[in-house]
Formats: C-alpha cells, sequence, structure tokens
C-alpha cells in the first residue's frame, strides 16, 4: 500500500491555503499510509542567485546557528536559516553542490532533504496527522504539492526511506506501487556519477527521471522512457517548480482519482481523501488512465 | 383504525455523524426486524465496504461516491451508487442487483455469482475478472482485461473496451457494441445467435439501455486452452 497526494491550485488566491486544503487529504490517506508521511511544497520562488536547501537533523541535536555560522565562515555568501525543530530551511547564495558536499563532511548528523529555488521538503516517520502537526503542514503557503504516507513493503522504515525522494532540483517523486528492477536501474545509473543514498525502490525511479530531465528531456518524455526502463507496478506523482505529473504503470493496480475544478487540482489514491475539497461535487473527477501521463503548470 | 404498522419505512444514515461498521450492522440485523426495507445513506465520502455482506431484500441507495468493495458479497438486496465506486464493486455478488449511476474502478463484479451489476459510466480495467456466473451491463466502456479468466455469467459492454479482452475465458460469454483493441488469449468473436439477441434485449431492459441488440459483437472462448497440449512448447 501507500497513499499519494497532490495539488495544485490555480486559483491563486488559495495559494495560502495550499497546507489547510491538504492536511485532511493526508490524513485521509492514513490507513494506506501509517508508518511514514513526507511532503514537497512549491513555495514563491527565491531570487535567481539563491538556492534553498531543506535540511533535516532526525533525532540529533543540532545547533542550528552554529551550523550557519560554520557555513558562513566557508562560504563567502549571505544566507539564512528558518529553523522549526529538528527541520530547517537554508537559503544562501553559495553554490548548492559545494554547500551540499561541505555539509555531507562537515554536519553528517544534517540530511539534505531538497535542493531547489522552489521546493521545501519535510519526511519523517510517524502516523501523517502526527507528522502534519510537527511540522505546522496547515500553514503551508504555496502553488501546488507532492505528499505521501508510507506503508513500507521494500525498504526500511527510517525517514530517509519516506517519500517524496528528490534528486537534482526542484524536482520530487512518490510513489504507490513496488519496482522489480530497481537494481538494474541503479546498475546503469551509478557508473553515470549518479549516486544513491538508499537501498528504496522507488529512488531509482527518481534519480532516473532526473537524469532524463538533465539530459535534456521534458518531464513526459522522460516518464514516457520509464515505461521500457522501468519494471513494475507503479502510481507516480511528481513534481517540478512549473508543473505536476500523474502516471500509472500499464495494469494500473494502484489507485488513483483526480479532481479538477477552475480552482485547483487535487489528486489522491482514493477520493475519501478528496471529499472535504470545496465544491467538490462541481469538480470533473476520473481516473488516471494507464500509461496515460497527467500533467498540470501552475 | 386496525393497522397501526408505521408508514414509514425508510430509514436514513449519515455517514458524517455515524460509521459504516454501524450502518452495515444495521442492515445485516436490525433492518428486517424493524420493517424497514428502504435505507438511504447520506454522505459515503469514499468510505469503504458501504453495504457489504447484505442478505435481504433490502433497497438501499446510496448518495455520493463510495470507495473500496461497496456491495461486495451482495445477496437479494438492490444497492445504487449515485456516484463514482472505488475497486471492487459488487466483488464475489451472489444476487441481486447493484447499480453504479457514475464509474467504476478496477475489477468491478470481481467473482460475481449471480445477480445484475450495472454502471452507468465506464468501468475501469479487470471488470468481471474471474467471473462466475453474474452479469454485468456496463453503458460505457472498460478497461484492459475485462474477463480475464471468466468462468460464467455474461457481460455487457455498449461502449469500447481496451486490451485483452476475455483473455482465457472459460464459459462466459461478452457482448460488445464498440470498439475492441485487442482480444486476449483463446478469446474469440463469434456470430450472434437468436438466442444471444434475445439475452442482450433482457439485460439492456433491465439496465434501462435502449441500444439495440443488432449492434453487438459475441465474443467466447475459442477453447484451445481447455486441454493441455504437450506440443505447444508453453505457447499458446
Amino acid at each position: 500500500m501507500c497513499g499519494i497526494v497532490g495539488l495544485l491550485v490555480k486559483n491563486s488566491a488559495l495559494r495560502s491555503r495550499l497546507g489547510s486544503l491538504m492536511v485532511p487529504m493526508l490524513v485521509g490517506m492514513t490507513e494506506r499510509g501509517p508508518d511514514s508521511a513526507g511532503l514537497a511544497v512549491y513555495t514563491t520562488p527565491v531570487s535567481e542567485r539563491h538556492h534553498k536547501l531543506s535540511l533535516y537533523s532526525g533525532e540529533s541535536a543540532v545547533d542550528w546557528s552554529d551550523l550557519l555560522a560554520r557555513i558562513a565562515a566557508e562560504f563567502a555568501h549571505a544566507h539564512e536559516i528558518a529553523v522549526h525543530g529538528n527541520h530547517a530551511v537554508l537559503t544562501s547564495a553559495a553554490d548548492p553542490d559545494q554547500l551540499v558536499a561541505w555539509l555531507g563532511r562537515n554536519a553528517v548528523e544534517v540530511a539534505v532533504l531538497s535542493v531547489g529555488q522552489s521546493i521545501d521538503l519535510y519526511k519523517d516517520v510517524g502516523a501523517p496527522a502526527a507528522i502534519a502537526e510537527r511540522y505546522r503542514f496547515k500553514s503551508l503557503h504555496g502553488s501546488h504539492l507532492v505528499g505521501h504516507t508510507r506503508m513500507a513493503t521494500e525498504s526500511a522504515v527510517t525517514p530517509a526511506h519516506a517519500h517524496p525522494f528528490t534528486a537534482g532540483r526542484d524536482f520530487c517523486l512518490v510513489h504507490n506501487g513496488s519496482l522489480s528492477n530497481p537494481h538494474l536501474v541503479r546498475k546503469r545509473l551509478e557508473p553515470l556519477g549518479i549516486e544513491f543514498e538508499t537501498d528504496n525502490d522507488t529512488e531509482a525511479a527518481c534519480r532516473f527521471f532526473e537524469w532524463r530531465l538533465r539530459e535534456g528531456d521534458d518531464l513526459k518524455t522522460a516518464v514516457r522512457r520509464g515505461f521500457s526502463e522501468l519494471d513494475g507496478f507503479y502510481t507516480f506523482l511528481m513534481g517540478t517548480d512549473q508543473e505536476l505529473l500523474i502516471v500509472r504503470d500499464a495494469f494500473a493496480c494502484k489507485p488513483a482519482v483526480v479532481a479538477e475544478s477552475d480552482d485547483y487540482v487535487a489528486i489522491a489514491s482514493e477520493f475519501r481523501s478528496l471529499a472535504h475539497l470545496p465544491h467538490i461535487s462541481h469538480a470533473s473527477l476520473f481516473e488516471p488512465k494507464p500509461e496515460e501521463i497527467y500533467s498540470w503548470r501552475i | 383504525m386496525a393497522n397501526l404498522r408505521p408508514l414509514q419505512m425508510l430509514r436514513e444514515f449519515d455517514l458524517a455523524e455515524g460509521n459504516v461498521r454501524d450502518l452495515n450492522l444495521y442492515l445485516h440485523k436490525r433492518a428486517a426486524d424493524e420493517g424497514v426495507s428502504q435505507i438511504a445513506v447520506r454522505n459515503p465520502d469514499g468510505a469503504h465496504s458501504i453495504a457489504c455482506g447484505l442478505n435481504a431484500d433490502l433497497d438501499v441507495q446510496i448518495h455520493g461516491h463510495v470507495g473500496y468493495y461497496v456491495a461486495g458479497m451482495n445477496k437479494h438486496a438492490a444497492v445504487t451508487v449515485h456516484g463514482n465506486a472505488g475497486p471492487g464493486a459488487a466483488e464475489n455478488m451472489m444476487s441481486g442487483r447493484v447499480h453504479i449511476r457514475g464509474f467504476a474502478s478496477t475489477a468491478a463484479g470481481a467473482s460475481a455469482h449471480g445477480g445484475l451489476l450495472v454502471i452507468d459510466g465506464d468501468a475501469s480495467l479487470r471488470c468481471g475478472i474471474s467471473l462466475k456466473g453474474a452479469d454485468i451491463v456496463v453503458g460505457g466502456s472498460v478497461g484492459s482485461f475485462s474477463a480475464f479468466m471468466a468462468q460464467a455469467g455474461r457481460i455487457v459492454i455498449c461502449g469500447d473496451a481496451e486490451d485483452a479482452l476475455g483473455d482465457s475465458l472459460y464459459e462466459a460469454v461478452i457482448y460488445v457494441r464498440g470498439k475492441v483493441r485487442s482480444l486476449g488469449a483463446d478469446a474469440r468473436f463469434e456470430p450472434m445467435t437468436d438466442t444471444d439477441r434475445a439475452a442482450l434485449k433482457n439485460l439492456l431492459a433491465q439496465s434501462g439501455l435502449a441500444h439495440d441488440p443488432a449492434e453487438f459483437k459475441r465474443v467466447a472462448s475459442a477453447k484451445s486452452l481447455y486441454h493441455w497440449h504437450a506440443d505447444a512448447n508453453q505457447e499458446y
């Protein structure tokens, strides 16, 4: 199992309500995924010279202001950090790749969950309602989001194995299903210098698509390539700073329902996560067809 | 003054205030004792297993969209969903009638032994998988692998069918009006007989559909998979 949720608001007046509209969607998928949950939210982008990094310290106590001082000593750029418990969003004008590499060497207790100009990422173990509360999901603003509730089948229950997975900049993916050839995909990508953080099957799909994006494919072309490269069951929901995309494998074993109105596009594994949305009875409802790619731009 | 029985035989359940377990308990154990035969369900909001396992002549009207397994294992009852249904609608139905006014997700009518399942909209993949004797009438189109290994019963498709229709069919018969993207292994088109046309006319009438039976084609098993062939080298 696992539950997925996605929401893109077309009516910009709803951007300030993105989080509050989403929380019941995520909590509604608790039975499908009670052991971890995560969320990628796409906000107003930072300026062109800056990037944001979502950082997570798990059980470790991190002195974030000390970390910021150490970063400032190393990188002669402007930096800001917004801290909430074991989670922080670092905004910096430094080169993000160098920053990630430095964190990997000098702050091993800190995991980098995402890098980009729009994306903020949260994931943790526990019940979706508890995680939503812990990270104040209700107060989140933005144009679109990608969320997941996990019932682990293929790998361990840890924050790192929770979804969304990210790769590159502003790209994330969540998955309901299981892949049967993630190791082959990984064997193909690793010689290209692509590094993996976990043994999770979804990470292979995430890194495969992001690799294709870097090679010049648009997201739809990358996903179409996945039809022959990724073997297994999947409903994938993906986000970029501009786009929300859903696709199901040829057998469509893993459910998904889309509700589209003039104000929003809402996606969930099941209708019960959409039932509370405003004017849902006037939204157009459909199930994505197998191997058909559906995407919406902000 | 002799008849003191209440005239109101309708009972309404609001699932925004109650839960499915209480509703189903009422439908299983109490409705008949109270002389209630009509039950309206409000705010189903995609809940699972609504009106599952009924075993009495009840008329259940569900106003909204339902989740997995609505009216599963139904016996005798008539269950109408004024909305869409999630996976496994009327799965393993034994008798009675289930009517989905919207669309139905995957595996609608899976393994159903008897009764009639009517879906006004489209049905997703694997509609009527392993059908064991029920009738299914789909007003719209069906997804791939519909009627996979269907053993008995009839499936009427007023729209189109996706890939592998009727793969590994046994004795079930399919009537399809629109285009078939591909037939499954061992399924074949066969000529319509007068018996087929009469049966189809009856099923369409029961489902409130006005199509002409002459517009349908019959799909049934070529029965080449009924016996194992040593020479086939496992390729069929």
